[in-house]
């Protein structure tokens, strides 16, 4: 089944300015783990966004597992997604379990279930329940609290989860670890994946294939190999030649 | 000195109970009308694209004008006692009530704004879980700095006949007794520190997280 | 009214006069202490929490309260005012201060610190000239607060508008009310006012 499907998606800001994003199109299927690469301003979020309906397209329909979502109540598109993004967003006043089984709560779900639910995802994400259910997002680090944050997404057992360069925020070796998780999960969880970045190593790792973005247009989206192998665009063979150019170093002194 | 003042309140124990009392009672009574319409002004005026300016342009200029004045200049309008009272009191607590509310509703992070939207929360929702603790610690300042300005001004209330601590001062000021001086004087010191003091407590209550630290 | 003025100018002016004299003294000295205290808290941090948190109780206390319990010790009269009147602007002005002082951008403190400055030259030369704005906002809060709390220490015969107050409340002189309250509202309105324009102007 397919996904995700973007029709010619357009979004215009001002009249008299660029199109943030410019006729995007491109269909994910189920499953798969994509990631749109893609620098600052280039409309990667934009899309993004469009997807859960935090932003609506000015042209051009999104249609998620077979719906336009444009026929859909944004909060009903959204609460059947996960969202994670960058800042992490995680209530300071609740505590980890409670930030995580907010949503449920909400929709009055039965509560035992969900606090097992919880427990189970806690646990998922590497976090020990009995240790961390009961603490407040101040007392973890960065890479704890984003942790927290793909439990919270995941607790909805949504068909797709929406990334927003989830790992800007914390360190290197951090970052690695957590990438690592995320494919885990992917694995474990065969849930559709879609995360934004401008890391071009994290682009090509994590995503089965890849969304490259620039100036609103996508100029391609094929798997990592594809790519490298036969760049559709300059931009995209330059992008390439720069990460190649910094591998070969490593690879020049590893081989040493 | 420390025996007159004993007497006094050996003698004059259940005067100054009842004066106590009085000084909580309307303290306490403009308190909460000040809360009441201070959140809920300063929430309308952070919602309001043009009224939030000119309202907290208002409400700062009404926290500059000394409070004995504005004491005084309701007695051409409201007489003397309790009422006038309560009511000056109420209108020198709402402005920092007012204005902190609105300041800590505008200044919730938009990112989390954007991040609670995205796993699905609606307005509603946003206000209660998200907006309105965010904001809670700001307001709750705003709350403190008016308590600690009505016991203040309650203090200075019994010069318009509203009863209070502050008759045993002005009675020692009048009559030269430095006895009366000290005892209303430690008294109300008691009194606000006392206020000031619970109001922590309550404070650390209603937000537990922010006295945890990182592990 | 106005023929209150007429007829007695010197009743509102004298007042007038009196609160301004006060207001001055009270802030040289205040501000003086405040700087002096400031640069301690800065050289010895803990002393500065200590003596935030001591400024910070005498500030919930009433100043009527105060008043009251330091005329056994100063008496009557302006001496006491000015006291309690200082007491409570350092609760103001040291906070102001160090808060301003300590929220200058991070990493121009940590430049400064790398490139080999100590304690107090970082403080007169990189924090102070950063901070100024807040520095005059923590003045202005102190100035507006003292011609507040000044109409009450009338009470305990220092003078100042307060004294219209109080004499119109004892005879119920209408005229006398209004003066003083107005005076005192506009005065405290006006000199804010003026401040705040020249905290835009000035340090922008």
């Amino acid at each position: 089944m397919i996904a995700v499907k973007y029709e010619q998606v357009s979004k215009q800001f001002h009249k008299n300015v660029k199109p943030s994003v410019d006729g995007v199109s491109a269909q994910i299927g189920e499953g798969e783990f994509v990631t749109i690469l893609g620098s600052s301003g280039c409309g990667k979020t934009t899309l993004l966004k469009m997807t859960n309906r935090l932003l609506d397209p000015s042209e051009g329909r999104i249609i998620l597992f077979g719906e336009d979502i444009s026929t859909v109540d944004p909060v009903t598109v959204r609460r059947r997604m996960g969202y994670v993004i960058q800042q992490i967003g995680l209530l300071p006043h609740m505590t980890v379990e409670e930030n995580i089984t907010v949503m449920p709560k909400l929709m009055k779900q039965d509560i035992v279930q969900v606090r097992m639910r919880a427990r189970e995802l806690l646990s998922m994400t590497e976090l020990d329940p009995d240790t961390y259910a009961g603490r407040y997002p101040s007392e973890l680090s960065g890479g704890q609290q984003q942790r927290v944050g793909l439990a919270r997404a995941l607790m909805p057992d949504p068909k797709i989860l929406l990334l927003d360069e989830p790992f800007g925020a914390v360190d290197a070796i951090t970052r690695i670890n957590l990438q690592n998780e995320l494919l885990r999960i992917h694995r474990e969880t065969q849930k559709t994946f879609l995360l934004v970045t401008h890391d071009i190593n994290e682009a090509m790792k994590l995503g089965q294939r890849v969304m490259i973005m620039n100036e609103g247009k996508l100029l391609q989206f094929d798997t990592p190999r594809n790519i490298i192998r036969h760049p559709a665009d300059p931009f995209v063979e330059a992008l390439m030649r720069s990460a190649s150019e910094q591998h070969s170093f490593w690879k020049e002194v590893l081989d040493d | 000195m420390l025996l007159e003042c004993l007497n006094y309140l050996q003698s004059n124990g259940a005067d100054i109970a009842v004066r106590v009392l009085e000084h909580m009672k309307i303290s306490l009574t403009a308190l909460l009308a000040a809360v009441l319409i201070g959140v809920a002004g300063g929430y309308a005026a952070s919602v309001s694209n043009k009224g939030e300016k000119w309202i907290m342009n208002l409400f700062q200029v009404l926290r500059v004008i000394p409070s004995l004045a504005i004491l005084v200049l309701l007695i051409p309008v409201m007489g003397v006692g309790m009422k006038p009272a309560v009511t000056a009191l109420a209108i020198l607590a709402i402005p920092p009530v007012l204005t902190n509310t609105c300041v800590g509703f505008l200044e919730v992070p938009p990112f989390m704004l954007e991040s609670a939207k995205g796993i699905g929360m609606k307005e509603w929702e946003l206000l209660v879980h998200v907006r309105f603790p965010l904001a809670l610690p700001m307001i709750l300042t705003g709350i403190r700095s008016a308590l600690v300005e009505v016991i203040a001004s309650a203090t200075l209330a019994a010069k318009i006949g509203a009863g209070g601590l502050g008759e045993i001062i002005f009675t020692g000021l009048g009559l030269n007794r430095t006895d009366l001086l000290l005892i209303g004087g430690f008294l109300v010191g008691v009194l606000s520190l006392a206020g000031v003091g619970i109001f922590s407590m309550i404070c650390r209550i209603l937000m537990p997280y922010k006295y945890r630290r990182r592990l | 009214m106005i023929d209150f003025l007429l007829s007695h100018p010197e009743k509102i002016i004298t007042p007038l006069l009196e609160h301004v004299s006060l207001t001055a003294v009270t802030l040289v000295i205040s501000v003086l202490m405040a700087s002096v205290l400031t640069i301690l808290g800065t050289a010895v941090p803990v002393l500065g929490k200590i003596l935030t948190a001591v400024f910070s109780v005498v500030y919930s206390i009433p100043s009527l309260a105060l008043f009251a319990l330091l005329i056994p010790i100063t008496g009557l009269g302006r001496t006491s005012a000015v006291i309690v009147l200082c007491a409570y602007n350092q609760y103001l002005l040291l906070g102001n201060f160090l808060t301003g002082l300590t929220e200058v951008d991070p990493g121009v403190r940590e430049a400064a610190k790398g490139i080999g400055m100590t304690v107090m030259q970082e403080l007169f030369v990189v924090q102070v000239p950063l901070a100024k704005k807040a520095l005059f906002a923590g003045i202005r809060l102190a100035v507006v607060s003292t011609i507040g709390i000044g109409t009450i220490a009338a009470a305990i015969n220092a003078g100042g508008l307060g004294t219209l107050l109080f004499d119109g409340l004892r005879t119920m002189n209408m005229a006398k009310i209004l003066w003083g309250s107005l005076l005192s509202a506009v005065l405290a309105v006006s000199v804010n006012s003026l401040l705040k324009w020249a905290e835009k102007g000035v340090f922008r």
